[in-house]
């Protein structure tokens, strides 16, 4: 047990199920990006998935949206320790956009309009654990929030969700990216609190 | 390592305005910190229960201390605590300094041009106390939008870094009052572009408030030409909401 603050209560929201270590609940969605918030026209929009072999496959906006479409409920939890229950989202699986992707590399970096990457490994996006999300909450997603489309990542900590996707490629090695240089975790796993280097 | 927990003793308090108080933490070891950083703070109460913040950190007391600026929020779990409750002499854990994005260093060359919105000059405040220890010659201003005069977060050091030399520039936007004789009103593209380094200037921008003004800030630059990868920002709080 650390400290004790001996007139400190708090407020105690943390008994709750499905909340991990250090988190609290909040009932808004905070925003938190390192720089301008990108405007993408949807008619410029594209998603490439580039392979270890060089070969790209791409997907303009409407090839996208004629993809099959998942609608599903997660929770999210911020490294900044706010996490929100019961988010609703709309997009396609990762698994859908690596059909016909042949490729035997373990990572992926995934870049966004605006300059940020984040690097993943497969084993967290593929099997339903990762998606291109367009919607939340019913409404298109807004920019400040990523939009018109980003990568959600439920399981780790929401930094790994790239807001403004626009694709991925093969890694062999689990390089860094953008905030795993700048001093945070390059997994991410809220409930191992892998927060920081 | 950073996200290791450390023991501080708090050895001052100091209200910078109603709402908003900094707090001085002295550590056992040599604690560093960049201009811009962030740190954890954590609480624990009686029964075990604990939670934590992320503070931008507003300047460090070389070598074993540092400082952070805490506003009081209506609804917070922790800040009210630290801003009402919390005494010298007491102790809390922090975890950090940490982040190496929305951070000065003194060996940057080009011109700084910050933009703080309320509580959001903390970490820009880091910064500016950086350059000056560091004697840095770098041309650096600030721009700070705050609710009303009584509002204004270190008011006596901006006034003595106005009127030294060189100075620090510093220009006020109050939205709600004002002193005599200055103006009322929001930021717009309008009374910003005037008030702050040009984009011929080429300065290095860093922008903190709540997300509302970070990116209407953001995007008046944007559509001003300064270009998108000069501007950093950051959310005051960390988190942008109730904490």
């Amino acid at each position: 047990m650390g400290i004790i603050s001996s007139g400190f209560r708090g407020r105690r929201n943390k008994d709750q199920p499905g909340l991990p270590p250090g988190q609290y609940l909040t009932e808004s969605f905070p925003v938190l990006s390192a720089g301008p918030t990108p405007r993408i026209d949807t008619a410029e929009w594209e998603f490439q998935l580039t392979t270890e072999a060089g070969q790209v496959h791409s997907w303009s906006w409407d090839d996208f949206q004629n993809l099959p479409q998942e609608e599903f409920t997660v929770d999210i939890h911020c490294v900044t320790s706010w996490s929100k229950f019961g988010t609703r989202w709309k997009g396609v699986s990762l698994d859908t956009f690596f059909q016909d992707v042949d490729t035997s590399h373990p990572y992926t970096m995934f870049s966004s309009y605006g300059g940020y990457t984040t690097n993943l490994p497969m084993e967290d996006i593929l099997n339903g654990k990762a998606w291109i999300v367009h919607q939340f909450d019913g409404e298109d997603l807004q920019p400040a929030h990523g939009g018109p489309a980003r990568l959600l990542v439920p399981h780790l900590y929401f930094w790994k969700s790239a807001k403004w996707v626009r694709g991925l490629r093969m890694m062999e090695r689990n390089d860094p990216g953008f905030w795993e240089t700048n001093g945070y975790n390059l997994h991410g796993d809220p409930w191992l609190e892998e927060r920081y280097w | 390592m950073s996200r290791t927990w450390r023991t501080a003793d708090v050895v001052e308090a100091r209200f910078e305005t109603a709402s908003a108080r900094t707090i001085a933490l002295q550590f056992p070891d040599p604690v560093d910190s960049i201009g811009g950083q962030h740190v954890d703070i954590r609480l624990t109460a009686p029964d075990g229960y604990t939670a934590v913040r992320s503070y931008s950190v507003a300047g460090t007391l070389p070598p074993t201390g540092l400082e952070i600026t805490v506003e009081e929020l209506e609804d917070g779990e922790v800040s009210p605590y630290l801003v009402r409750d919390l005494t010298v002499g007491d102790q809390v854990e922090m975890r950090g300094p940490v982040g190496g994005w929305f951070v000065w260093q003194p060996s940057d060359t080009s011109p700084v041009q910050l933009i703080g919105g309320g509580s959001g000059v903390v970490p820009l405040m880091a910064m500016v106390r950086s350059h000056r220890a560091a004697g840095s010659t770098v041309p650096m201003q600030l721009l700070y939008s705050v609710r009303s005069p009584s509002s204004v977060i270190y008011r006596g050091e901006l006034e003595k870094l106005e009127a030294s030399s060189p100075p620090l520039p510093v220009e006020y936007v109050y939205t709600r009052e004002a002193p005599a004789g200055e103006p009322v009103g929001r930021l717009s593209p309008a009374t910003l572009m005037p008030r702050i380094l040009p984009p011929a200037a080429d300065p290095a921008v860093f922008i903190c408030g709540a997300t509302g003004f970070v990116e209407a800030v953001a995007a008046w630059l944007v559509e001003a030409g300064y270009p998108e990868g000069r501007i950093k920002t950051e959310r005051y709080g960390g988190t942008g909401d109730g904490s």
